[in-house]
């Protein structure tokens, strides 16, 4: 009992880092309807923005991660103003992509010339120990309880960001129609950067999570949580950002649980065949609202 | 619109000024030793690839101000190929342009293993400083610097059960990667051999290679006294301190690839104190680590002492066989076979390395122990 709820403990910390990562993706996705898939490259900028904040510049945890948010929201902007807006109008979706994919791997290569391919070692910006349960047989870091902490309150934010303010209630009307909004006079470009920039923002906060709770930073850091976190999105429903939350605990613990009952090996395998089953009964995701295509 | 018709001329004429350069460097030669080398500079495995081009860069420099080999001047050209197996053909195919004769590579052996087909092909001489598969050398044409994989993972289950240092033993490899694989089912076919037992096999892969916390969980449940790691080390320094986080502190033990753990920036090395390796080389007072910190401002790992290696190692077996730089790459390469067999090198990674016909070298393993944050033989 006690190593099923360690198991249990060990894939909520892993999922709520895929949550958080999702969250940005989740984000993107609903109102600008593009997948960003620089996002976790972003991610792993952020990481490293902090990392170099404290170790070489000696700032305290806390400013580094603000300074890497501020960095970060000006690289998503960036990218978006660079990338992605000459393709909005004119190309397919599949350019848009195809774009993004190129950002991901120019941003990898860059931080490759730049910080080297060595890992790094990240220390975490978590100065709280943690607590032990059943005589230290089951441990919860610090660092599971603030990426936790964290998703909520970001979930909770964002929720209320989207659907209580005039920025939000332009997001969603830019997201249902990109045209109608534009002639109700809402700046269409203004609402995606602002998109861009949030979601950014998330991506460094993620990237310092990521690297407290497993701290090796290298140029690829970003790139497979950021794709699973991007299956967790698809899992909860894209485009909604509970489901972006329950998605990425939900993927954490089915991989750690089936890792540790089935076979270290197949859990990846398990994961993906999960997301499948759920797929193919509710294509939408587990929260993904059913939209009419209009034709 | 005009920027843009310009803008596609400067590339025009760019790409012919490329293409006539790249002729006329055929047209020259015959007068020097072309070696090419073929490893990742860029891409997850560019440690490898960044250290063999830098120690065979020194090695050549060396031999070249002493006087070349056999009175001739050494060339030498490094081409990237990502880790990847296609781009390592295509490497390949880029430095035969450039009218190479023997080759030195490539860094890691999935794409060593595509190499060696097309060497095998056109029967050129190929030295792998670090292309530990058994597939990398199966050739006759091929040879290696460093240990292979199997010999590593009998190596360590011989050290571990000789030595006595466990009775239980936990591995934890990853099953998406050739050389934790290969050294894997060499080290539990010969565990049955030895006093200790194997209690707790797990893998991970290259996809999911952040958290081991269920790994490590089942290494504890079963009562593992020692961890066998024979993997990277970017993950061991990750399995270190999730060992640590949750209060498990094991012995550790691994093989080569552990080599690099020490020099992870901002990595606690008190979490490594302890951990065993064996490895052929570690940086030291010798002359090579001085120089070669002297050159690049960091201390030589295990790839750029089998890079610095290897091109001794074909210097050797040039003066042996007396090869000259126009004769043809077979027949080179036929020279350099025989040669190989026959000489005898003290280098960085072992002192009296011989090579039988099948390639492999004959050197002894070194156990190594981190002690105070720095490598101590055991």
């Amino acid at each position: 009992m006690t190593s099923f709820l360690s198991y249990l403990i060990n894939g909520i910390s892993l999922g709520s880092v895929y949550a958080i990562i999702a969250l940005g993706y989740t984000m993107v996705y609903g109102i600008a309807k593009m997948l960003n898939f620089a996002h976790g490259d972003v991610i792993m900028v952020g990481a490293y923005i902090t990392f170099l904040a404290m170790t070489a510049a000696g700032m305290p945890p806390v400013l580094a991660v603000i300074l890497s948010m501020i960095l970060c929201t000006v690289l998503g902007i960036t990218i978006e103003r660079i990338a992605y807006k000459p393709l909005r109008n004119s190309a397919s979706n599949l350019a848009v992509l195809i774009t993004a994919i190129g950002v991901s791997y120019f941003l990898q290569n860059v931080a490759l010339l730049i910080f080297g391919a060595n890992t790094k070692s990240f220390s975490s910006v978590v100065v709280y120990e943690g607590f032990q349960l059943a005589d230290g047989e089951i441990n919860v870091s610090g660092v599971t309880l603030v990426t936790i902490l964290a998703c909520i309150i970001i979930m909770s934010v964002l929720t209320w960001f989207v659907n209580k303010t005039k920025a939000g209630q332009a997001m969603r009307a830019v997201s249902e129609d990109k045209g109608a909004a534009q002639l109700m006079g809402i700046n269409v470009n203004g609402t995606i950067a602002l998109t861009f920039a949030i979601g950014s923002g998330l991506a460094a906060v993620a990237g310092v999570l990521l690297c407290s709770a497993y701290p090796s930073l290298n140029p690829y850091t970003g790139s497979m949580p950021g794709i699973k976190a991007f299956v967790a999105a698809v899992f909860g429903g894209i485009g909604s950002i509970p489901g972006a939350m329950i998605g990425g605990i939900l993927l954490g613990v089915i991989e750690i649980l089936s890792k540790a009952y089935i076979s270290s090996q197949l859990s990846d395998a398990i994961v993906f065949a999960v997301l499948i089953i759920v797929l193919l009964v509710k294509p939408t995701g587990i929260l993904g609202k059913k939209i009419q295509e209009k034709v | 619109m005009k920027f843009k018709k310009a803008l596609s001329l400067v590339l025009v004429c760019t790409m012919a000024v490329a293409t006539l350069t790249a002729c006329g460097s055929k047209e020259e030669g015959g007068n020097t030793f072309k070696i090419g080398g073929i490893g990742p500079v860029t891409g997850g495995a560019a440690v490898y690839g960044i250290a063999v081009q830098r120690g065979a860069e020194l090695a050549v420099e060396e031999i070249n101000a002493a006087g070349g080999v056999n009175g001739v001047q050494i060339e030498f050209q490094f081409e990237d190929d990502e880790h990847d197996a296609e781009k390592a053909v295509n490497a390949y195919n880029t430095l035969k342009d450039w009218n190479m004769q023997m080759l030195m590579g490539t860094v890691t052996s999935t794409p060593c293993q595509a190499v060696a087909e097309k060497t095998k092909e056109d029967n050129m001489y190929m030295l792998t400083p670090s292309g530990s598969a058994v597939p990398c050398i199966q050739y006759d044409n091929a040879f290696r610097v460093c240990f292979s994989d199997p010999n590593q993972g009998i190596a360590s289950a011989q050290y571990i059960g000789g030595n006595g240092l466990a009775k239980k033993v936990a591995v934890i490899y990853n099953s998406s990667d050739v050389y934790s694989q290969g050294i894997y089912e060499k080290f539990a076919g010969e565990a049955a051999n030895q006093s200790f037992e194997i209690v707790a096999a797990e893998q991970f892969t290259a996809d999911s290679a952040t958290d081991f916390s269920v790994q490590l969980k089942k290494a504890q449940d079963a009562g593992a006294d020692l961890v066998f790691l024979p993997i990277y080390y970017q993950e061991a320094s990750l399995i270190l301190q999730q060992a640590d986080a949750m209060g498990f502190a094991p012995k550790f033990f691994g093989c080569d690839g552990l080599d690099g753990l020490l020099g992870v920036e901002n990595f606690d090395t008190s979490l490594a104190e302890g951990v065993m390796l064996l490895t052929p080389f570690v940086a030291g007072d010798d002359d090579f680590s001085k120089d070669f910190k002297a050159k690049f401002g960091e201390d030589p790992i295990q790839f750029a002492a089998d890079a610095y290696d290897a091109i001794y190692i074909m210097k050797a077996a040039m003066e042996k066989a007396g090869v000259k730089p126009d004769m043809s790459i077979s027949d080179m390469c036929e020279a350099m076979k025989k040669a190989m067999t026959e000489i005898t090198v003290d280098g960085t990674t072992g002192t009296g390395m011989t090579w039988s016909a099948d390639g492999e070298p004959s050197k002894e393993p070194k156990a190594m122990v981190i002690e105070n944050g720095q490598y101590v033989a055991m």
